[in-house]
């Protein structure tokens, strides 16, 4: 085993909260508040609400009980259109993250709180004032998802009317974070406010912050996003990575790459912790854990839902095909604007051509092709085989940690910490109580110091010297 | 001034200069909550109060205070000068969720060129045209969270449909100050509409309140001053088309009841509250005479309740609710239990239809 940070490293863990997307498994009308007592959660695939409180309440508690470092939710600011009318096969319609896990402060006490707020569609000082809001009001285990979205399909819901260019979206990002670490920083060493002033390519701003200076200082930074200039935005001002990274090889890849990427920004590699999203299936046997795997894929790829991934690509209407039946042989049209919301395949002809590699090679039917393709189920297997996996993945520096992705809500998260969380405990791979107050102490993170501490430590990005004779990889 | 007939309805402020940590809020809320109050409201703004003092986000706060109480409604300031509407449509009506139907929002605006530099979007503007772009923001706000019929979730397993989409809503909203295409992201609030609330003190706020507040805070140091204002702000809402009581409007008073139990001090005579320079008029005195106070402006017709602000939290809150609240309960002037869930329902006001529903029934 290649064990670089020595046999003590230990496992980070967090919980996604299934609200909006795809893979949220639902049939029937809602659970309602409450879950019944005594049933396990992932044998029912009758989904709770993703919008009542009592479902956040119920992951969030059990993160917590389970030891977890944050509880995270996503965002997306716009309702996905599918041939310009809204999509309607996701579970969609989701509360405001913010003012969600301000909620969840009051019913949890240890646990993070981690929001995805976008740096393209908010400004500087409204969103460093709600997330030192946050940070208070939580007793200091708030963190901030900054992602990057740009699209204009998305901001003809703003003022700002989504115009900014794709390359400019990580500057201002990178602007938007340090401008908020300048104002967390301008209070007072006696804890109240104090002026600040800042003046640069996308903001300029003057004035008196109107919240003391928080209990972690600077809230945790979380960065989500593939390109090279995302990992170098993450590699200069992030905290925690969240990544698509989930299989073994591309994790390591991955955490390679981003680690070496730290010593240009004065920073060690502890100082950012990678922590792919990853979904599990539990089982009493493994071939057990395989099957629900397999069935909740099927209901995860609905027929509809098939057609419509496929039209994803394509750019073309498919409406015509038989789910079950063969791939269509036309080829995609790769500047089709049929999907708005959604992140694009960088080159539709390549992923096609891949599909249709797969669907020929083992007999695939457009359903059992999208299923395969499209799979995310990171660890199925027995509690024991899933912890001993994950440990090994941390321990071979393919990850820090997961984000986990449960298929269920709210309950999608009771199985793993009852019976996977306490074989990671005996392995001595992850906490058994928590040791600190804050998020930053889940986390190891250091306190960030004052004016002083941090200009020493040079953290101001400089994406824009890095960018030039870098070549754009895309990952996604 | 026709007498009152009404319920009395009561509110208070719980504001904290300098005050970060929840207990502080959760305290004062609960007391509040003891007193069976309708709500609790929450002033904010973009720049500190003054050098050296500052607050937190006043929604961020109640959404932290919301469940740690049960019934009281929870009522923040938020400003729609450098804020996006879109985004303040869905924080309120996910205070709603989270509340469970005990939101609403006080319109604010940020009238100064030191809040103007800490967004650096724009210059600061007059009052009159920031309270025109407010209105746009309470509407497209409304509009918002029409967006969603409530039965727009429908699961339906046989078609694999989650969403019936005919239920959803482009707002398509195109104002003089922004556009916004909609529909939310947040399905519709559990009260259809929170309550949206106005500080009435200044004139140019009065159309404002008129068109689009469920709740105006007024300012009045005589009953008859106070029915003046009550009358000009439910003729105007007359003249937008709205019922003259969709409009519940209470006084605003600062009370100083300390050492109130043993000192009548300004209490008695004629003039038992004194103007200030700025903020509501200022009650010093008794909780007695307080609730005196209440019950004649109310049974006079002049107001429909009281805002209240403790000169110092938690002593003069606690005073009103165990002092003032409990002898108009007595007197049976104020209800003794919240009869219903939602601010709305403490409010007695019906839970709004939702306006694309209501179009596609009457185009049937
Ligand atoms: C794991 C992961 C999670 C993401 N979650 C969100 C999200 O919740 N909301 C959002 O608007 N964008 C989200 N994004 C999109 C990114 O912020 C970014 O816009 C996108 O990945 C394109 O940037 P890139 O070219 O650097 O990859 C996510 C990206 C990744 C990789």
């Amino acid at each position: 085993m290649n064990d670089s940070s020595g046999s003590g490293k230990q496992i980070h863990l967090a919980a996604h909260f299934p609200g909006v997307n795809n893979t949220t498994v639902w049939a029937g009308p809602p659970a309602g508040p409450t879950t019944t007592p005594g049933r396990c959660a992932s044998r029912n695939p009758s989904l709770g609400s993703q919008i009542d409180f009592s479902s956040f309440e119920h992951l969030a508690r059990t993160a917590e009980r389970g030891l977890f470092d944050f509880f995270f939710l996503a965002e997306g600011l716009r309702l996905r259109e599918h041939n310009g009318r809204i999509h309607d096969l996701d579970v969609v319609g989701r509360p405001e993250s913010l003012t969600v896990l301000t909620a969840l402060a009051a019913v949890t006490e240890r646990i993070g709180l981690a929001a995805t707020v976008n740096a393209t569609f908010n400004e500087p000082y409204e969103l460093a004032r709600r997330l030192a809001s946050l940070d208070h009001l939580s007793g200091g285990r708030a963190a901030w998802n900054v992602v990057t979205s740009s699209d204009a399909f998305t901001g003809e819901n703003f003022r700002r009317g989504g115009y900014l260019d794709r390359a400019d979206r990580y500057t201002r990002a990178a602007e938007f974070v340090a401008t908020a670490r300048e104002l967390w920083d301008s209070g007072t060493p006696d804890g109240t406010p104090g002026p600040f002033v800042h003046s640069g390519e996308h903001f300029g701003i003057e004035g008196w912050f109107g919240v003391a200076p928080a209990p972690q200082g600077h809230p945790v930074v979380i960065q989500a996003g593939d390109s090279d200039e995302g990992r170098e935005f993450a590699a200069s001002a992030a905290d925690v990575i969240f990544t698509r990274h989930g299989t073994l090889e591309a994790g390591r890849v991955f955490y390679t790459d981003v680690k070496r990427r730290l010593a240009a920004y004065g920073r060690d590699p502890d100082d950012l912790k990678i922590m792919p999203g990853v979904s599990f299936v539990l089982g009493d046997t493994a071939a057990e854990a395989q099957e629900r795997a397999a069935e909740i894929r099927r209901q995860q790829v609905s027929p509809q839902t098939a057609l419509l991934t496929l039209e994803q690509i394509w750019g073309v209407d498919l409406s015509g095909y038989d789910p079950e039946g063969p791939l269509p042989d036309i080829d995609p049209d790769p500047d089709s604007q049929r999907v708005q919301g959604r992140v694009r395949h960088a080159d539709p002809l390549a992923v096609a051509a891949k599909w249709r590699a797969l669907s020929e090679e083992k007999g695939l039917s457009i359903r059992q092709t999208v299923i395969e393709a499209t799979g995310r189920q990171s660890f199925i297997g027995t509690p024991e085989a899933v912890a001993a996996e994950m440990a090994a993945f941390v321990r071979s520096d393919a990850a820090d940690g997961f984000i986990l992705v449960p298929h269920l809500t709210p309950g999608g998260l009771d199985d793993f910490v009852d019976r996977v969380v306490p074989l990671l405990q005996e392995r001595g791979v992850f906490r058994t109580g928590y040791t600190g107050r804050t998020l930053r102490d889940h986390l190891g993170l250091r306190h960030p110091g004052g004016r002083s501490a941090r200009s020493a430590r040079g953290s101001a990005p400089d994406l824009d010297g890095r960018r030039t004779g870098i070549g754009r990889t895309d990952g996604t | 001034m026709a007498p009152s007939t009404g319920t009395l309805h009561l509110a208070a402020a719980i504001d904290g200069t300098g005050q970060y940590t929840a207990p502080y809020y959760v305290e004062l809320a609960r007391l509040a909550e003891r007193g069976t109050l309708d709500f609790v409201t929450l002033d904010d703004s973009f720049g500190p109060p003054g050098e050296g003092q500052g607050r937190p986000d006043a929604l961020s706060v109640l959404a932290r205070v919301a469940p740690a109480t049960e019934r009281v409604g929870l009522v923040p300031t938020v400003t729609t000068t450098h804020t996006e509407p879109f985004h303040v449509s869905s924080a309120v009506a996910t205070l709603d969720w989270v509340s469970r139907g005990r939101a609403g929002w006080t319109v604010g605006v940020s009238t100064t060129e030191a809040e103007a530099r800490l967004v650096g979007r724009r210059p600061a503007a007059p009052a009159g045209e920031l309270w025109a772009e407010a209105e746009e923001v309470a509407d497209v706000v409304a509009r918002l969270w029409d967006s969603w019929e409530d039965d727009a979730e429908i699961r339906d397993t046989a078609t694999g449909r989650f969403i019936d989409r005919d239920k959803l809503h482009y707002v398509d909203f195109e104002g003089r100050h922004f556009r916004v295409r909609g529909p939310s992201i947040v399905p519709r609030p559990p009260q259809g509409h929170p309550v949206v609330a106005v500080d009435a003190t200044d004139p140019v706020t009065w159309d404002t309140a008129a068109r689009h507040a469920t709740v105006a805070f007024v300012r009045a140091t005589t009953p008859d001053a106070a029915g003046r204002i009550r009358d000009e702000l439910r003729g105007r809402a007359a003249s937008f088309g709205r019922e003259r009581g969709a409009l519940t409007v209470l006084a605003a008073v600062t009370v100083d009841l300390a050492d109130g139990e043993y000192a009548a001090g300004l209490a008695t005579g004629d003039a038992p509250l004194t103007a200030t320079a700025a903020g509501p008029p200022l009650y010093r005195g008794g909780p007695v005479d307080l609730a005196d106070l209440i019950a004649g402006w109310h049974t006079a017709g002049a107001v429909d309740g009281f805002h209240i602000t403790p000169a110092a939290p938690p002593g003069d809150l606690e005073r009103f609710v165990n002092g003032t609240v409990a002898l108009l309960q007595h007197r049976g002037l104020f209800r003794t239990f919240y009869p219903g869930a939602t601010l709305r329902d403490h409010l007695g006001l019906p839970r709004p239809a939702n306006r694309y529903a209501l179009a596609r029934e009457t185009a049937q």
